[in-house]
């Protein structure tokens, strides 16, 4: 029991670590695929190509000045961001980061938790997400930051159905809500290719759907109305300052990262890769290398999140509604029908 | 309207097409076109430390010359004052006496030669002007300050320190 306990938490501090590292140079990342798209060079001061430009952007956080408006209620003000954050970091634990390692005689899991309900679990996490905004928007008792924080929070309950629809298209296939074993089912030879048998091959559609709608979880452009800083200041973070706001901005680059992870592990086979288990390699070797694949799968799709951010520009409100509800929910549903009428024939 | 590049289209208020209203082939297709970027050769200059050449042709701030001996080729004819469209210079001119052979090259000389960098616009007339090849703008920036009056350079600022040789940097014929 306390071996487990060690294991479970040295994977807790390591996953943390990793992901507020991969939080941290996502921030610096945006700045250089921002600049590299509108062929400029980005910070290239701080340490050599700018890589200590984070570690100075969080400095200078801290250092500011902790500014809390008069009219603010002072205690939900401090929430927002700290739930956001929280919320934010929560979802990493149901994410299989990797198979198993056998050290020491035992067998450790690299999930921290195989819960039999993870996606569910996930998107109650994620929809708790949205109340950071609507707490902070609200607590601040400015009109730019409530307007943010509506917009927020009417186009996350939009998304999210969607979202669950295209997901619900995918437990069909799959048969179970377990991430662990939605990812073990990925690892099946197709085509003679081990380990290729990945779910984007059978729900292409369904992926499209989740992909737009984790966009629009995140707030991220073409979704971006929330913040939209060029009509509503700053949205839902206008009066925030010093290490709250960078709470907010962080828990989106975590979102972020975790929607990546998400993504990997529903549609793009998590840590499996193609010929795994053709490779001959041992058991420990194939995990750290499908660990590795899967981040490096996290990293393309984070570029992709940054790739579309520096192309599109935002909706409108009432284009962000219509694509939501006219749009992406008849496709989930359509999604769900022919997934549904594709088993009942091929099985 | 006769187009004058011919780039002009013509917009015509359409129904869009099902491929236009997926948006997606017009995502990927702005997608395809920011990757380009990305990958581009960027045109920063990386300013303290590099920085960019001056143009041939740059027209800075002045410079008085002196010939090879050291002397002042200034004559005060005022043809420069004459040719200014700005009517930035300013010049008194003075007897050479004996005894300053060695500091001017004609027997008159400007006693003071002043150029207010307020009103100059740096077009070079004076340079085209000057019959004495005195006269020259240099690739030195006219720099800033905090006081009208020191935006008056006289002949402190202007002429060539003595031992200067022609040096590209401070001194470039305008036109050979």
């Amino acid at each position: 029991m306390e071996i487990f306990l060690i294991d479970k938490i040295v994977l807790i501090v390591a996953v943390f670590g990793i992901t507020l590292l991969f939080a941290l140079y996502s921030t610096y990342a945006e700045r250089k695929v921002a600049a590299f798209i509108q062929d400029r060079l980005g910070p290239n001061r701080a340490g050599i190509f700018g890589i200590l430009q984070p570690l100075a952007d969080g400095v200078k956080f801290f250092l500011k000045e902790e500014f809390i408006p008069a009219h603010a209620d002072k205690a939900l003000f401090i929430l927002g961001p700290s739930v956001s954050m929280t919320t934010a970091l929560m979802t990493s634990a149901v994410i299989p980061w990797g198979n198993s390692l056998e050290l020491f005689d035992r067998v450790i899991s690299l999930q921290i938790t195989d819960l039999n309900i993870g996606i569910l679990y996930v998107f109650a996490v994620v929809s708790i997400g949205v109340y950071g905004i609507m707490i902070g928007g609200w607590a601040s008792n400015n009109k730019f930051s409530l307007l943010g924080a509506l917009r927020a929070s009417s186009q996350m309950i939009s998304y999210e159905i969607a979202m669950g629809l295209s997901i619900i298209a995918l437990v069909m296939t799959t048969g179970t809500l377990s991430l662990g074993e939605i990812v073990q089912q990925q690892n099946g030879s197709i085509f003679g290719i081990s380990g290729a048998s990945w779910n984007i091959i059978y729900q292409p559609l369904g992926f499209l759907i989740f992909m737009i709608c984790a966009f629009a979880e995140c707030n991220r452009t073409p979704f971006d109305l929330p913040e939209s800083e060029n009509e509503l200041v700053g949205g839902y973070h206008t009066e925030y300052s010093s290490m709250k706001l960078g709470f907010f901005l962080f828990a989106e680059y975590t979102n972020m990262f975790i929607s990546s992870a998400i993504m990997s592990s529903l549609y793009f086979g998590g840590y499996n890769f193609p010929f795994m288990d053709q490779l001959g390699l041992s058991h420990n070797l194939v995990t750290i290398l499908g660990t590795t694949f899967l981040f490096a799968k996290i990293v393309m799709f984070i570029f992709l999140f940054m790739w579309v951010r520096w192309t599109l520009p935002r909706f409108r409100y009432d284009q962000l509604m219509r694509m939501g509800w006219k749009m992406l929910i008849p496709l989930a549903l359509i999604n769900i029908i022919i997934t549904g009428l594709l088993i009942v024939v091929l099985k | 309207m006769h187009s004058l590049s011919n780039r002009s289209k013509v917009v015509v208020k359409k129904e869009m097409t099902l491929t236009e209203k997926m948006y997606l082939p017009a995502i990927l297709g702005g997608m395809m076109i920011t990757i380009k970027h990305f990958f581009k050769r960027k045109p920063t200059i990386q300013y303290p430390e590099q920085k960019r050449e001056f143009s041939k042709v740059y027209r800075g701030r002045h410079i008085l010359k002196r010939d090879e001996q050291g002397r002042e080729n200034c004559t005060a004819c005022g043809l420069c004052a004459v040719a200014c469209p700005a009517e930035a210079i300013s010049i008194v001119a003075a007897e050479r006496k004996k005894g300053e052979e060695h500091l001017y090259r004609e027997e008159k000389y400007a006693k003071t030669y002043e150029i207010n960098m307020l009103r100059c616009i740096f077009c070079g007339l004076c340079e085209e002007a000057c019959p004495k090849d005195a006269v020259y703008l240099t690739e030195e920036l006219a720099p800033a300050n905090f006081d009208r009056s020191n935006f008056i350079f006289g002949k402190d600022k202007l002429v060539q320190p003595v031992g200067t040789s022609a040096h590209p940097k401070t001194y470039k014929p305008y036109k050979k």
